[in-house]
Parts: structure tokens; C-alpha cells; sequence
């Protein structure tokens, strides 16, 4: 029977519920389509699309459910009719309707999203457990199937992806090997040198790499099951077989029903994703485009959004062809390949940089000119990629020495700064906002960041171009004569740094009473507040749950606790030093257990408990204080962890305790409000154990006393501590890191990072030792007099706010009902639960499907 | 269905939620009202100083608003989401960034002591 169309609406059907279909039906449901198109989509699969990319994670623990890329309910809940298990056997283009087992259905447009089929090439003898492919969850299941009665297993193919299925085997816990016809892994992707470098490192892992063997036949085996004979007369026996030796297209429903196919494959299209027929698309692997399949996500995914564009009536710009530079962690390996990675192009010169000793390559291949790169191959390190792929994408020209893009990078690695991008730059990745949008964003109006985001929504997917962005912005207003506007927030008109004034020379203790003085409106803002209770909190130290200050905190200053994405929160006590008791660690297990929080260790040496609600958060802390923990800040712009070594107590290399100093400095900084987090670090002995140097504060033995570093940071931007002052007794160092850390907390900006404020110092760190050294301001005493008031205010604000029946009314997840959420849902992962299906599922690695 | 009926006005139906001094000011809690998760703000120095929304945050998926800082941007009351800090407008529901995302708000308003909510 033929279903009928029901309303107004034209009848758009789907072949294909992969990763390119569903993100085609994703960009549908976004531009409202289910307005204007009743929506049918058949998946030949029985589950839900699911991240093939990821594939090789079932077998690391990841389950369907994990694997899928949408909600549970996210078709029926958008409206859009979704046939799992469902089979189009034939298109009928005359009367404009698919064909599957239950029925025939009409369709106004047609998209076929098939995607492709792995390549078996013909080998007598390959059959059953001889002949596995790995593309879906059943080619999975079947693999897993046929490991559990094997030891050995072999696949054919050392590309990405027999690679994967590679790091697959081996996580089945089978000795795995890959065999590839070509000379070297990865032929598509890598040159001589760096196939060599990835089959040296993945050699090292245990993976046996067998070069330029075909395999002739396969007949039964002694020692295991299988042998395979390669031509030149070797074999080698295995008990499986995978065969992962590239990708065709699954046009055939294309050819059946007389639609143009490219000579190697594929649905011909035009640069709209149309076929030969005009109420029929193609999109993803089963398209041919320009005489091209592409076996990547990235160019499928660039397809649906254009398709989808053009179905909604957008002008869209169209397919134009797709990068397939590309950057993967194969087996654990970097691998990343950019461009004309051979160095193809007539008169092209290559840089190359080789690590014997790390089986680490690079190569940089550049334009006869030597000023534009064409492209470039990575293994072992892709820290290079990023920078590399702006020159090649944006014809950056290149530096003087352009060898210095690949070689290994001391201190200062050649960044590039805002003024060198241009115009066609990439800021965001996330939303494709490139710098040429932020500037024409700023010309049409736009005069502050706020306005850039909202206008470009740049900055708004993962946020890790929003210091690039920020850059950017104020550069460019510079560049147009605009006075960057450093106002806190529409209702400040000062900085950090003068509020921070006002506040102390005033005596300043309220938000209210700031604002009535020195700001606009009634009620402040997001900025100003959190900021301001910052500054309130490092000049006068009261407890962040007083009445008056809650409503200034962010949510997770509020409840004292770090808020995950779904809305629990997660717990970290205290534990000074990195130091812990038996018991003490008895107790976090058993309160880890008793509220099932996900547990794991910090890189501060601590313990941090995941997934508590907020009314578990005060029972979770009773039972904890109990004990004898304190909060540990984690929630805070405050001081969070000294780590430590174990010092000369213990180790035979140390010269001074330093464990001992790190619990005198935890102590004495723990609670303390900066404008960013504090972390601190102390080594026992130049071997610098703890990474002192990557800390804010850092503290290094030698045999007359303590070195102090200052200013360095790990994380985003990393930058080494710089040596301050050498050889102090305890009391000057405590002494000299009272006073850094209060002009710290007068001088910097919000949310401005030691390492950052540093750079930010007129006269640099001569002029900081001035003034914490030689006490050039006359403001040493001040500075100490301070930090003790401060110090002398602790209280743990944990135990305050227990004592408090007025305070906990706040941890209540209904004030009038006794349930938990309904809405947070755990599944088990590793024996501990996680927050169910992710909520937005994006994947940040796109390789080949 | 007869379409007809959609036009009418419905007859606003007032419910108590919870009592006044379970709300915080200048700040939010949440309500469970049968099945919905509803955030209600309390700016008691304000001419309007109750305000209810939807507590789930559209983009996160996560009932997380009725913990959102609350301020004021050009003139608009807003409460900034707390994971991706986007913001709503108190009185709308209206997102300022993404057109695309708003919040469902509720008419509400203080009866003796006893918050209420107007549901349909």
C-alpha cells in the first residue's frame, strides 16, 4: 500500500540512518523543516545512527547506547518518522516512491545518505572467521564473536582504518597484526619516512606489521587455525581475519534505478548534493562529487548542512569540495597529515625532521616560492598540527626559517598573533567563524565581545577560541582608533583593579553598597558580581554563605561544590600536601560508595567524587567534616592544591621536607579568593618531583633552603615559573609569597591568571621584584598585614554553612517535594556510573567512517 | 479536533507552590509542579519581585536555571544559565543570545504567605 502525504506538507524521505544521514536530519529539525516537510527516514540497521568514528571504543567498554548520537526519544520528540531495521530495496522513480519489505512509501525529494560498503577483495579460501569486515555494530559482534575462541588475529590493511580495527583486536586482548600491500602504513596519508616512524612506534606496542604482502590464498593452519600465503612464498597462521582494505560506495540503489554513477563509484552530484535526477540527492560516502568519494565524516557532514540549507530555501554556498587534511591518535599514536602530504606539487620543497630515538617524524612540504606551506605529515606529536594547518588553510606566509614550525619547540613556540591571521582565518571551528566575520561583525555595530558572540556565535561551541576571539576583537577595535572599553561590565565603569581600591580605601563590604556608590541600576549582572564578591572575599575573608553575598556567587560558589554537565555536582575535600591518612581514605571510599559518586584522583592530588545532587551535597559534607576533612575550594577562584614530592623524609634524592612546607602553605592559604585559582607546588630537591614550575607558586629544595618560582601555569597556555628568589629560610619565603600573592590579588585584572598578570606588568619581573624584594612601593608590610587578616578569617565553609538550618535551605532540589531530579539518569561504565547518553553529542575527532 | 477552542481564553487557575520564606532573595529556587520542574526568582526590592520559569536549560538539557545568577543587561532582567552561562529573560523566557532557545514562564504571584503559580 502507498501511505498517503497528509496536510500541506511535501514529503522529504531519508535512505540512510548513518552518521552523515542523522546529521542531515539534525540541520533539518534546527532550520524548523518538520514545518514544511514530513519527514521519513529508513535505516537498514537495527540501532539508531551511532559514531562510527569511535567504533573501536565497544570494545573498550563503550556500549550501543553510548555509541549513539542522539537521545533515546530525539526523532519521535522532533516528529520526524524513523524506520530502523528497515530496508529500501528499490527506488521507484516514475512514480516517485521507495520500495522496502513492509511497504511503499511516496516521496516529493528523495536523499540517499547509503554511505558505503568495506571491500573484500577475492581470496580463495576466505570465508567465515576468514573473512570479517569491520564497518558496523554486527560486523562488531560478529568479530568479538569469533575472538573469544582465539589468540592471534590478523587484518588486512594498514590504513586508518585497519588500523583501528587493528587497536580493536588488541583490545579483545588478541595479539594482533596488520598486513598491507603497499610498502608503508597509511600510503594515502604518509611518506616513506613517516610510515617508518608509525610502524617503529606501533611495532613498540606490541602489533606485528607486515609490508608490501598480498595475500595469495588461505588454507587451514596448524599452530592456529587460518594461513594465510602471501605471494613470494612467507605465510603467517591466524585464527581471524579482517579484511579492512578500503571502502566502496553503496550506490547500488542509485544504479538499480538508472541514476548517473561515477566510473569508480558512487552517485554522481553537483555541488547542491543533486543526482542526475532533481528530486533526488546524495550525501555522504555514496555521492560522487567532482569525480571524488569522500571516506571522511568532516565532507559528509559539510554536505548535509549544505543540503539542508538548500531544502530550507537558504542560498546555500554550495559543496565545494573538502579538505581532507586530517589528525588521529591511532593505536595511541599522533598521526596527523595536512595537504599535499607527498609533496606532489612541481617544485615543492620539504623540511624534514626525524627522532630516531622517539620513532618521532615530521615533515613540512612548501610551495617553490618557500613562502606558502602545501602541506605537511605528522607522527608521534600532533601539538604541531594546529598551527600548520592555519598556515596551509589561510596561505599564511611563512616564517624566515620555516623549519622552525616543525622542529621540537623550546620556551616560546612560534605562535601566530591576531594581526598575522587573515581574513580568511578560521577563529571558530565549532560554528566556521572565520576572523573576516568578526571584523565585519564589529564594522556592522557590534562594540563588544557580547555582541561578536551573539551576532557570529563564535566562541559559543566548545569556548576554546574565546581567547583567540578576544584577541582578535580588541586588536581589531585598536586598529580602527576605537579605545578598547575595559570597563568590568555595563554597570561598573573601572576595572578589577579600581573596584579593588575603592572597596579597601572605603571600607566597602556589601555588593549593594558598591553599587549605590560607584555603579548603575539596582541589581548588577553575571560579570559584576561574581568579581565583585571575589574582591569582598579577598579583602575581608567573611564566609561566602553569608545572606548578603550567596546571591553574588556562581552557582558553584553558591553550593559549594562543581557543577557537571547534567547538572550534578561533583565534591573534593581537602587533602593537604597530596597527604592522607588510611583512614581518612577509608572514609572517602566509604562515602563514595554509600551516595555511588564516580571517584577519581586529581591531578592535585586529591580525590574528586562525581555525580552527588544538590540535597546529597550537605549529607555528603557532614559525613565528611565528621572525619575530619575541610572543603577543598575546588569550586572556587581561590587557593586550590600544594602539591608535593615525598621529600627527604623518604626519598634518598631529597634535601629539605617538603611535605612538611607544602601543609604549611596549604594551611596557610586554603580559603583564600583570588581573581583566578591558585596552585601551588613544593619539590624536595632540584629533581623537582611535583612540577613546581608549572605551578603560580612554586617551591624548590636546595641544600640552604627554598627557591621560590613564581607565575608559571600548566593547562591552556602553558608557561614555565620564573626563579624569584633563592636559598630563603621558611620565613621569608612565606614572607615573599604573603606578598606576591596579595599585590597579585590587588593588581590583576578578573579572571586574569598569574601568568597572565605577569606578562601584563610594566617592567616585567624586574619591576615585581622591586616591589616584593627591595619593597620599592613601600607597601611590603600592608601587603603581609593583609594576607594575615585574611588567614586569621578562615573558616572552613563547609562545617559553617552545616551549622547553619537557614543555609542548608538552600540544598534543596524542590523546596516542595522530597524527589531527587527525575531527570538525571547514570549508566555504568568501568563499575561506576556516568551521566547517561551524552546530551550533545559532538565528535571532535573526524576521520574516515 | 475543533481548532476553534485553541482561541479561547483559558481561566487562570491559581496554585500554591510553596510558602514565602522558602524563597531566596535576589536568587532562585525550584518547585516540582506535577511532573514540571519550575524556577522561581525573588527580587524582593524590585516592583515585580517574583518571577517563574522552566527549569530545564535547553542547551545543556540539564534542570539547572533555578541555580543561575540573576542581573539585569541593558535594562532586561535576565538569570545567566549556569553551565553555558547564555541568558533568559525573567520576564519572556527569552533567550538574548539564541534566538533559538526559550525558556516557558508562568505567571506568578504572592498570596499571604504562600507562593502561586498560574496553571493552565
Amino acid at each position: 500500500m502507498k501511505a498517503t502525504a497528509s496536510g500541506q506538507r511535501e514529503r522529504l524521505v531519508i535512505v540512510g540512518n548513518g552518521m552523515v544521514g542523522h546529521h542531515c536530519v539534525e540541520q533539518l529539525v534546527e532550520r524548523g523543516a518538520l514545518e514544511r516537510f514530513e519527514l521519513h527516514v529508513f535505516g537498514e540497521e537495527r540501532q539508531r545512527a551511532y559514531d562510527r568514528v569511535h567504533l573501536s571504543e565497544y570494545f573498550a567498554g563503550s556500549c550501543a547506547e553510548t555509541l549513539a548520537l542522539c537521545e533515546q526519544g530525539y526523532y519521535a520528540s522532533s516528529g520526524v518518522h524513523l524506520h530502523l531495521g528497515e530496508a529500501v530495496l528499490e527506488i521507484d522513480r516514475e512514480r516517485c516512491e521507495v520500495v522496502t519489505a513492509e511497504g511503499r512509501y511516496g516521496y516529493d525529494q528523495l536523499v540517499l545518505a547509503t554511505g558505503s560498503y568495506p571491500f573484500v577483495p577475492p581470496i580463495e579460501g576466505s570465508s567465515g572467521n576468514a573473512r570479517l569486515v569491520y564497518r558496523t555494530l554486527d560486523d562488531l559482534d560478529a568479530i568479538r564473536a569469533a575472538a573469544s575462541q582465539a589468540r592471534r588475529g590478523v587484518v588486512v590493511g594498514g590504513g586508518l582504518l585497519g588500523l583501528e580495527a587493528a587497536n580493536a583486536l588488541k583490545s579483545l586482548g588478541l595479539e594482533a597484526h596488520v598486513v598491507e600491500f603497499a610498502p608503508r602504513l597509511m600510503p594515502v596519508q604518509l611518506d616513506g619516512e613517516g610510515g617508518a616512524a608509525l610502524k617503529a612506534q606501533i611495532e613498540a606496542l606490541g602489533v606485528g606489521v607486515h609490508l608490501a604482502r598480498a595475500t595469495q590464498s588461505i588454507s587451514a593452519g596448524e599452530a592456529y587455525r587460518y594461513r594465510m600465503n602471501f605471494d613470494g612464498g612467507e605465510h603467517l597462521e591466524t585464527d581471524l581475519i579482517v579484511f579492512s582494505a578500503g571502502i566502496r560506495p553503496q550506490d547500488a540503489l542509485g544504479r538499480a534505478s538508472g541514476l548517473e554513477i561515477a566510473p569508480r563509484g558512487g552517485v554522481v552530484i553537483d555541488h547542491h548534493c543533486r543526482s542526475s535526477d532533481p528530486r533526488i540527492f546524495a550525501i555522504g560516502e555514496c555521492a560522487s562529487w567532482n569525480g571524488s568519494v569522500f571516506g571522511l565524516v568532516a565532507p559528509g557532514y559539510s554536505m548535509a548542512r549544505n543540503l539542508a540549507a538548500l531544502l530550507m530555501g537558504e542560498t546555500a554556498s554550495g559543496f565545494t569540495g573538502a579538505d581532507m587534511s586530517t589528525k588521529l591518535k591511532l593505536l595511541g599514536v599522533d598521526v596527523g597529515s595536512i595537504g599535499d602530504a607527498h609533496g606532489a606539487t612541481p617544485g615543492s620543497r620539504s623540511y624534514r625532521f626525524i627522532d630516531e630515538a622517539n620513532s618521532a617524524y615530521r615533515r613540512l612540504v612548501v610551495d617553490a616560492s618557500g613562502k606558502h606551506v602545501l602541506g605537511a605529515v605528522l607522527v608521534g606529536d600532533n601539538s604541531y598540527y594546529d598551527t600548520l594547518l592555519q598556515y596551509a588553510q589561510n596561505g599564511i606566509a611563512l616564517p624566515a626559517d620555516p623549519a622552525a614550525l616543525i622542529l621540537p619547540q623550546g620556551g616560546g613556540a612560534p605562535a601566530l598573533g591576531a594581526d598575522a591571521l587573515p581574513d580568511s582565518a578560521t577563529i571558530c571551528s565549532c560554528h566556521n567563524v572565520s576572523k573576516g566575520a568578526v571584523c565585519a561583525a564589529i564594522d556592522s555595530g557590534c562594540g563588544d565581545l557580547a555582541a561578536v558572540k551573539g551576532c557570529t556565535k563564535a566562541a559559543s561551541g566548545c569556548g576554546g577560541c574565546a581567547a583567540l576571539l578576544k584577541q582578535v576583537f580588541e586588536h581589531e577595535l585598536t586598529a580602527r582608533g576605537v579605545t578598547v572599553d575595559k570597563s568590568l561590565c555595563e554597570h561598573f565603569a573601572y576595572t578589577r583593579q579600581e573596584l579593588y581600591g575603592l572597596v579597601r580605601v572605603e571600607g566597602i563590604r556589601t555588593f549593594n553598597a558598591l553599587l549605590e556608590r560607584h555603579g548603575k541600576g539596582h541589581v548588577g549582572c553575571d560579570i559584576c558580581k561574581p568579581a565583585v564578591g571575589s574582591i569582598l572575599a579577598s579583602c575581608w575573608n567573611q564566609p561566602i554563605m553569608d545572606p548578603a553575598l550567596v546571591p553574588l556567587q556562581d552557582t558553584n560558589d553558591t553550593f559549594m561544590a562543581n557543577m557537571q554537565k547534567n547538572g550534578t555536582y561533583s565534591v573534593v575535600p581537602r587533602i593537604p600536601g597530596g597527604e592522607i591518612t588510611p583512614e581518612k581514605l577509608i572514609v572517602i571510599g566509604q562515602v563514595a560508595k554509600k551516595y555511588d559518586l564516580y571517584t577519581k584522583i586529581t591531578g592535585g592530588q586529591r580525590i574528586d567524587l562525581f555525580g552527588a545532587q544538590l540535597h546529597e551535597l550537605p549529607l555528603i559534607w557532614g559525613e565528611l567534616i565528621e572525619a575530619g576533612f575541610e572543603t577543598g575550594h575546588a569550586y572556587g577562584k581561590s587557593t586550590r592544591t600544594v602539591k608535593s614530592c615525598v621529600g627527604s623524609t623518604w626519598c634518598r634524592y631529597g634535601v629539605q621536607d617538603s611535605v612538611a612546607m607544602a601543609l604549611r602553605l596549604e594551611d596557610r592559604y586554603k580559603g583564600l579568593r583570588s581573581p583566578h585559582k591558585l596552585k601551588f607546588a613544593v619539590s624536595g630537591c632540584t629533581r623537582e618531583c611535583a612540577e613546581a614550575q608549572s605551578k603560580d607558586i612554586g617551591v624548590i629544595a636546595t641544600d640552604k633552603g627554598w627557591n621560590l618560582y613564581v607565575c608559571g601555569n600548566g593547562g591552556m597556555r602553558p608557561r614555565h615559573a620564573e626563579l624569584f628568589a633563592t636559598d630563603l629560610d621558611d620565613e621569608t619565603l612565606v614572607r615573599l609569597i604573603d606578598r606576591v600573592l596579595m599585590f597579585y590579588i590587588r593588581t590583576a585584572d578578573k579572571l586574569q591568571r598569574t601568568s597572565v598578570w605577569r606578562e601584563s606588568l610594566d617592567g616585567g619581573l624586574d619591576y615585581l621584584k622591586q616591589v616584593i624584594l627591595d619593597d620599592s612601593l613601600g607597601l611590603a608590610a600592608e601587603l603581609e598585614a593583609q594576607m594575615q587578616h585574611v588567614v586569621d578569617q578562615y573558616e572552613c565553609e563547609w562545617a559553617n554553612a552545616l551549622n547553619d538550618p537557614e543555609k542548608l535551605k538552600r540544598f534543596r532540589t524542590f523546596v516542595n517535594d522530597r524527589r531527587a531530579d527525575p531527570d538525571v539518569h547514570f549508566v555504568r561504565e568501568r563499575e561506576q556510573r556516568r551521566p547517561a547518553a551524552p546530551l550533545h553529542l559532538i565528535p571532535t575527532v573526524e576521520e574516515a567512517v | 479536533m475543533n481548532l476553534s477552542h485553541v482561541a479561547v481564553k483559558t481561566q487562570e487557575n491559581w496554585q500554591a507552590v510553596c510558602q514565602a520564606d522558602d524563597l531566596v532573595a535576589d536568587s532562585g529556587v525550584v518547585v516540582w509542579l506535577d511532573g514540571a520542574q519550575v524556577a522561581l526568582f525573588y527580587l524582593p526590592e524590585l516592583e515585580q519581585s517574583l518571577y517563574a520559569l522552566d527549569n530545564r536549560d535547553p542547551r545543556s538539557g540539564a534542570n539547572i536555571i533555578g541555580r543561575g545568577l540573576v542581573g539585569s543587561l541593558q535594562g532586561e532582567l535576565v538569570v545567566a544559565a549556569p553551565l553555558y552561562k547564555q541568558h533568559f529573560s525573567l520576564q519572556s523566557g527569552a533567550c538574548l543570545e539564541d534566538a533559538g532557545q526559550r525558556l516557558r514562564v508562568w505567571p506568578v504571584r504572592m498570596n499571604g504567605g504562600a507562593v502561586e503559580l498560574a496553571v493552565a
